[in-house]
């Protein structure tokens, strides 16, 4: 349900930023979203309606791309997608530590005019 | 470099112009680089005649709230207060846990609580009277704590009385996860009456804890509570974290706990020779 506020900075965010390079409308709003983020960009697609009423983002096209979980193995000092939460490397099978994507929450570019 | 995800695509950086009406940017990735890309132009797509610019902003959704608890986390140190986001869903016991860990600490460290709840000040009448600093936060219908609801929530404490405060975040197992309070240590309850399966559903929230505690395992018989299968849960999502077993009620594993919490305050507020 944070989802609502979180579509709020987003819509805050692209306005100041439009405002700021002259534009006057926002045609595409371009989000990335981890699917580790905690966030359900279904809930923030819903919200995003409601929320750019009124705003220069009114009307605008929502776009999220969503970054799959990513971890860090030391022994092949490559990256890994980590599919259903397994951390192990399928290479060496070395037991990861580290998430280094999939926790993204970005407001990626917009579109302005 | 793709300016989108930096991907090494060829592409200019910064300011992308593109014509409405037209395709926009367009490039294959014939590469696997393990996330799904949705290139998509046009719906809400400038008139003919008007030309629109892309942006690029790159910007977390959250850099307000980073940028708050960054601002909390230099306080804290200024403090030599060390702090903790606690964190499970309703009903786990953060509450009797934080009251037994104060009343177990007193010789030790003064302990200081911020908690937060839809409504109802009960959780802060409850710790009140077992004698802990403690200040309420009533968030409405916010189903997290900020890191400035936490900011103005401090400054009615006497944090110079304090070694340790402990922020009890609300009841939820999913979107405080994504609110960086400022804390050093997040820890995550999971109480054997929820189930084995608890890191499994909410992964974010686990896997971003730096300790996990099982709680009321004095009842771990009654609710035939899987305890192996809970750890392996547990350290498959909180990997790096370290896990605990505790009641609250009966004290079991609470020297352990504490032991912990002094060794964290020891760690990076040692004491200032005098």
């Amino acid at each position: 349900m944070h989802e609502v506020g979180i579509m709020q900075n987003a819509i805050l965010m692209a306005e100041q930023q439009a405002r700021d390079s002259g534009a006057s409308r926002v045609h595409t709003l371009r989000l990335r979203v981890g699917d580790m983020s905690g966030v359900v960009p279904d809930a923030l697609e819903f919200a995003f309606e409601t929320v750019a009423k009124g705003t220069l983002v009114e009307g605008a096209c929502l776009v999220i791309e969503r970054v799959a979980p990513a971890c860090w193995c030391a022994a092949c000092g490559e990256e890994f997608v980590c599919e259903d939460l397994n951390y192990d490397c399928p290479r060496c099978g070395a037991f990861s530590t580290e998430l280094r994507r999939g926790t993204e929450m970005q407001l990626s570019s917009i579109e302005v005019s | 470099m793709c300016v989108e995800c930096g991907c090494g695509l060829p592409g200019a950086p910064g300011e992308v112009r593109i014509h409405a009406g037209g395709k926009g940017h367009d490039h294959d990735h014939d590469h696997d680089h393990g996330h799904r890309h949705e290139h998509e132009h046009g719906h809400g797509a400038a008139t003919a005649g008007e030309t629109a610019r892309t942006l690029t902003l790159q910007r977390s959704l959250l850099e307000k709230n980073e940028r708050l608890a960054e601002r909390n986390r230099g306080f804290f140190e200024a403090k030599r207060l060390l702090v903790l986001n606690v964190l499970s869903s309703p009903g786990s016991g953060k509450t009797t846990l934080i009251q037994k860990t104060a009343e177990a600490m007193r010789d030790r460290l003064r302990l200081g609580v911020i908690v937060g709840d839809l409504a109802t000040e009960n959780d802060a009448d409850r710790l009140r009277s077992a004698g802990i600093p403690v200040v309420q936060i009533t968030t409405g219908s916010v189903c997290h704590l900020e890191a400035e609801m936490v900011s103005r929530a401090m400054a009615r404490l006497d944090l110079d009385a304090l070694d340790v405060l402990i922020i009890e975040n609300v009841g939820n197992l999913v979107c405080p996860a994504s609110y960086d309070l400022g804390e050093h240590l997040r820890v995550v309850l999971m109480s054997v009456t929820e189930g084995e399966d608890k890191p499994l559903k909410y992964p974010t929230i686990f896997h971003t804890a730096q300790v996990a505690l099982v709680t009321k395992t004095d009842l771990a018989q009654a609710t035939g509570f899987d305890r192996e299968t809970a750890l392996a849960n547990l350290h498959r999502v909180s990997h790096h974290a370290q896990v605990m077993e505790l009641s609250s009620r009966t004290g079991a594993g609470m020297a352990e706990w504490c032991e912990l919490l002094a060794t964290e305050r020891q760690k990076r507020f040692a004491p200032r020779a005098s």
